[in-house]
């Protein structure tokens, strides 16, 4: 056999095509849990604003007596940062070996591969757009029309602009075929799909995907219906 | 029936080629699709204009040899069937067919349909075998395999090399060609001493060839002539994570 | 050898050939049959490790003979340079067999030995083998199984995880190892990674789509090839030490065969035009189960495996020309002609027993489908019997591909069949040793006519050109290696440069021609025309037919043959025409074979020479030899010459065969 030189683990995962996407689905679990966890916390808009703001709130002390006033929320902000850019200078790095992997397309374009797995890319950048607008909307305010008021009225003040929850269910549609690709996608590169798993698997990451979708979604949906004020 | 051939056309690997119209008028629905491309040729060549050049061998689905896309599918519409395997009775009179080459950096067009596949020749030459040299085999029945694993084995090993995988990749990967034979080789007791080094020594092979990154698309596994199954990548990533984690290389 | 050529008899052939001197093989030892190989093997002269690298051996062709005999040789250190026309050495037609490979391995318990595969091998290659090969096959036979499996070969298994064999036509034993319907591609992709191994490890270098041309014969001994790059058109040369073709058979001089489409003759009829014999041309087989030719555009004939005779049962209506679909006519009104022919062997008599009952029901107007050529092969019996599920583990691939070519389903219908071109058990003549006359030449395969005399029996393809790859050849190469080393020639060498030019004559000439008639319109008359007077019946007056016919045909060819593009690049009408241009020599050949052997046996079936009920009668008191011929000559008229072998039958008693 051909012989590789010996590499640092990190090179060594780096170096390959595979090691990449382990990276990507390794982070691809860290957004995973956080977006669940997210979504669980979002849910108690429904048990009025004094319940919600004072969840916010506890995010903040959570952990304070170790890690300081919003120490494990920027533990968590760091993590999902490095994540961010790890997960999204893998998928460039496969995105542009794709590229010179077929430098002359094809006339009549095939359409094989399901919708979701075939629109990972422009997903991803979706959604990357989205929490930029996101952190400044909801969680720095700067484009918020409430940017002084609390977790609960941003957020009110923000679907109320119908565009913006618009937008917002857009993004959730894309998160939710994002999850219902990546999560199966994921298991696969970390060797956990077999023939006879695979439906199973591939149905449960499109549960997963719509439950997540919808669970977000279901909130501007309030706001604009006005279930929510 | 009538069809209308669109194909693509390109004098040599330096040549800018085009996609040339032909209209055929009596073509059979029993006739194969390479039988239908072999009129076409018959009447070329007495017109004087050069024949469709194109890759072909057993005809009967199994040498890997014909490798065309047609209408944006490697292999046609047919499922689970090489282009030579592919007939006629799946079109319509008066339908236009679109036909191409594989389109991948790492199998360069040579002429017309034809393209350079050596680089898999290049990733099974990397580790696609079992060391055993001729003569030193022990007894046949001496190290058994449990026939789940033994049929596992064989449903990976009938890829055919055909790399419809690669052309229908939208990365360009040939990821499902190589899994094939890890998975074939990894599922045998005979292949298990070199099961990771086999598997990382493949994959670093492919990736060198310039073939893309595997996204988990799935198109390959829906093309595939011989239903490899998608799985079969899964077990690759499986050795490749645990040769990864372990360090082992191949030398 | 030519010069005690004398006349032949009149009644023999009427000047169509000369009579030249016996031959004979001087290299199986003297000793009883089963001791013979591991005598030679130890006889054989060795060379010492260090020299070997400076050995050079060319391997044309990597199926199964040439791949494995490449791997073995480039593992035992020689340099190997190893050929094929395809665009990689895994798509050799071998891998096209489905069935199985044999080997007396006797784990099913049913009284199985090397000595009953050796029989049973002379006995169904009618009595025209030589039994020391055949011997020695059966031998081996058990060492590629091991081989095989050690590759990672991922043949059936039974729940024990032990291996699963099955019977297959002309025996009664259960010997067959088999993987799915694909045991040719699971084995030549074995030999083909023991191939890409050493292509890794720089001992072979391998020269795809790149064609042999022509055989370099200097100074008495076989020392190159002469070569053209599919791709570039170039003509190169390669010159070595030894020679090893192993480049199959000339089925396709049929032009309908089974062969894939690119398998040709041309480097086997080259090395007989420089010298080297030709033996048993006429002994071709003829494939009971095959799709019947569905129209004219047809290209190719695609066989299934023999194995759906297992389970499968042929007949035809009773009444002749009875149109009913088959499902409407009731089981009384079915002729089981194989069952009620055959009692003992059934639908499992040999290939050709099988093939010629087919034609002589479709000769009789009993035959069905379109032009009424074809039987029927009916699995309703086996689905009711052993389940629908059991029947598609079986051959469910096959079912498919039957499926996918007819768009009838035979889960619902029962197949139609008819016999094709398969198999071609004549081919260069070769010793023990696979040597052929030409010093340095060294056949293998399905190239060489050793082992299946005149009818080859199922699985027994595979075990030949493995036997011949892994175990023979790189035993016996480098015995006429350990010669060496021979004087070193170049590019300069007369020889050499004789070779190139023909070669470079040749192309020049079909580009020349620029006729009226494309290279397939000639390939398909000339198929026509071997398989009416040279296919499953001969006859002294059709073979006449075509051998009159022939000498025109082939210079219609040269003067109207139509090749559009050049010389340098890609040109598939050239490659075609070079090959079909050599088949129309061989047919020659091949006719004349048929028309000297005025006998029937295995394959040849001549329609003078039947018994009584029709079936084939020998003629062991003349014709128990082999027909090796010498090439006349270029110079038109020139006659082939004959160089008898004898066979001697000291452990198989020639008999009759009887499958009744």
């Amino acid at each position: 056999m051909v012989l590789t030189q010996q590499r640092n683990i990190v090179t060594r995962t780096w170096g390959s095509s595979v090691g990449k996407k382990f990276v990507m689905a390794v982070t691809g679990v860290i957004f995973l849990l956080y977006v669940i966890a997210h979504m669980i916390g979002n849910l108690k808009i429904f048990f009025g604003q004094e319940t919600f703001d004072a969840y916010s709130e506890h995010l903040r002390t959570l952990g304070a007596e170790i890690f300081g006033y919003e120490g494990v929320l920027w533990i968590i902000r760091v993590v999902l940062l490095a994540s961010v850019v790890l997960h999204m200078a893998a998928a460039f790095s496969l995105w542009y070996k794709a590229k010179r992997a077929r430098p002359v397309g094809y006339q009549h374009k095939g359409h094989q591969g399901s919708y979701a797995a075939r629109t990972m890319r422009w997903g991803g950048v979706i959604i990357a757009l989205f929490v930029i607008w996101h952190i400044l909307d909801l969680t720095l305010g700067t484009v918020n029309p409430d940017p002084a008021g609390g977790a609960y009225a941003k957020l009110v003040a923000s679907f109320d602009r119908p565009i913006v929850a618009i937008f917002y269910i857009v993004a959730m549609v894309a998160l939710s075929f994002h999850i219902s690709h990546g999560l199966w996608s994921g298991i696969q590169t970390l060797g956990g799909n077999s023939a006879v798993k695979q439906h199973a698997l591939k149905s449960f990451s499109i549960v997963v995907g719509v439950v997540i979708a919808v669970g977000f979604a279901i909130i501007p949906v309030s706001v604009m219906f006005g279930l929510v004020r | 029936m009538r069809i209308t051939l669109r194909v693509w056309r390109q004098k040599n690997a330096d040549a800018k080629g085009k996609m040339e119209k032909y209209k055929l008028d009596d073509v059979d629905e029993d006739m194969s699709f390479l039988e239908m491309l072999d009129v076409l040729n018959e009447k070329l060549i007495l017109q004087g204009e050069d024949p469709v050049s194109f890759d072909h061998d057993c005809r009967e689905g199994i040498c890997g040899s014909c490798a065309m896309v047609i209408n944006g599918t490697p292999h046609g519409p047919q499922k689970n069937t090489t282009t030579c395997q592919l007939h006629m009775r799946h079109f319509k009179d008066g339908d236009t067919i679109d036909v191409e080459p594989w389109r991948a950096r790492a199998f360069p067009v040579i002429k017309d349909l034809v393209t350079d596949r050596s680089a898999f020749d290049q990733i099974i030459q990397a580790g696609g075998y079992v060391s055993v040299n001729t003569g030193s085999a022990p007894e046949a029945h001496a190290t058994p395999v449990d026939k789940v694993s033994a049929d596992d084995a064989f449903d990976a090993a009938t890829c055919i090399g055909c790399g419809a995988c690669v052309a229908a990749c939208p990365n360009g990967s040939s990821m499902l060609f190589t899994a094939a034979k890890v998975t074939h080789l990894g599922l045998l007791p005979q292949g298990q001493p070199e099961r990771q080094t086999r598997a990382i020594s493949m994959l670093a092979k492919q990736d060198e060839l310039d073939f893309g990154g595997c996204t988990n698309v799935g198109a390959c596994a829906e093309v595939c002539p011989k239903g490899i199954p998608l799985a079969s990548i899964s077990r690759l990533n499986h050795d490749v994570l645990g040769a990864t984690l372990a360090g082992a290389r191949a030398d | 050898m030519s010069e005690l050529q004398q006349e032949p008899t009149a009644v023999q052939g009427e000047g169509r050939w000369l009579l030249g001197d016996p031959i004979a093989d001087d290299r199986a030892p003297d000793s009883p049959v089963g001791d013979r190989w591991s005598d030679r093997k130890f006889s054989a002269r060795l060379v010492n490790p260090a020299n070997r690298r400076k050995m050079t051996a060319i391997i044309v062709g990597t199926g199964l003979a040439g791949g494995a005999a490449a791997a073995t040789l480039g593992e035992a250190g020689y340099h190997v340079k190893s050929f094929c026309f395809q665009d990689s050495p895994r798509r050799a037609h071998s891998i096209a067999a489905q069935g199985g490979i044999n080997a007396a391995k006797n784990y099913r318990n049913d009284g199985d030995s090397v000595h009953r595969l050796f029989y049973d091998t002379v006995k169904g290659g009618d009595f025209r083998s030589r039994e020391s090969n055949v011997h020695r096959l059966a031998e081996v036979s058990l060492n590629i199984i091991d081989q095989c499996v050690a590759q990672g070969v991922p043949f059936a298994r039974e729940y024990s995880g032990l291996l699963d064999t099955r019977s297959f036509g002309g025996t009664q034993v259960s010997r067959t190892f088999y993987a799915r319907g694909q045991t040719g591609q699971q084995l030549l992709i074995g030999a083909y990674s023991a191939l890409e191994r050493q292509i890794a490890a720089g001992t072979v270098e391998m020269h795809p789509r790149t064609e042999m041309l022509d055989l370099i014969v200097a100074d008495g001994r076989a020392r190159g090839i002469v070569t053209r790059s599919i791709l570039t058109g170039k003509i190169e040369t390669h010159l070595a030490d030894v020679v090893v073709l192993c480049t199959g058979g000339y089925g396709n001089v049929y032009y309908l065969s089974t062969n894939a489409k690119g398998s040709n003759v041309t480097a086997a009829w080259r090395a007989h035009k420089r010298g080297a014999l030709f033996a048993n041309p006429c002994y071709t087989q003829i494939h009971p189960t095959c799709i019947p030719v569905s129209g004219e555009y047809q290209s190719k004939l695609t066989l299934m495996s023999e194995s759906l005779r297992n389970d499968g049962r042929v007949w035809v209506p009773k009444e002749r020309g009875d149109n009913r679909p088959p499902n409407q006519i009731p089981e009384e009104e079915r002729d089981y002609y194989l069952e009620r022919q055959y009692p003992s062997f059934g639908n499992l008599v040999p290939r050709d027993i099988a093939s010629r009952a087919a034609k002589n029901m479709c000769d009789a107007e009993q035959g069905v489908g379109p032009g009424g050529l074809g039987v029927y092969l009916d699995f309703k019996d086996a689905i009711g019997r052993l389940g629908r599920h059991a029947v598609e583990a079986k051959y469910g691939n096959l079912f498919e591909m039957y499926q996918r070519i007819t768009g009838d389903d035979p889960y619902e219908v029962p197949m139609r069949i008819y016999p094709a071109i398969h198999y071609t058990m004549g081919g260069l003549w070769v010793d023990y040793d696979l040597r052929s006359t030409i010093p340095g030449l060294f056949v293998g395969g399905e190239a060489n006519f050793s082992d299946h005399g005149a009818n080859r029996l199922g699985a027994s393809a595979l075990m030949q050109g493995l036997a011949d790859g892994y175990f023979v050849l790189p035993t016996t190469v480098p015995n006429y290696l350990a010669d060496g080393p021979f004087d070193p020639i170049d590019e300069s060498h007369p020889a050499v440069v004789e070779a190139v030019e023909s070669t470079k004559g040749r192309i020049d000439k079909l580009l020349s021609a620029n006729g009226n008639r494309t290279v397939d319109s000639f390939h398909r008359e000339l198929g026509q025309l071997i398989w009416d007077q040279c296919g499953m019946a001969r006859s002294k007056e059709g073979l006449e037919k075509a051998l009159d016919r022939l000498p025109s045909l082939r210079e219609e060819f040269w003067r109207d043959v139509k090749i559009v593009g050049t010389g340098d690049g890609f040109n598939q009408s050239l490659e075609k025409a070079g090959r079909v241009a050599d088949f129309l020599e061989l047919g020659e050949l091949m006719c004349t074979d048929a028309l000297h052997r005025e006998e029937s046996c295995g394959g040849h079936f001549r329609v003078e020479h039947q018994t009584e009920d029709g079936e084939a009668q020998r003629d062991d008191e003349n014709f128990s030899y082999v027909a090796a011929w010498e090439y006349g000559g270029d110079q038109s008229g020139a006659k082939p010459i004959l160089h008898k072998e004898d066979l001697e039958f000291s452990y198989v008693h020639p008999s009759q065969r009887s499958y009744k």
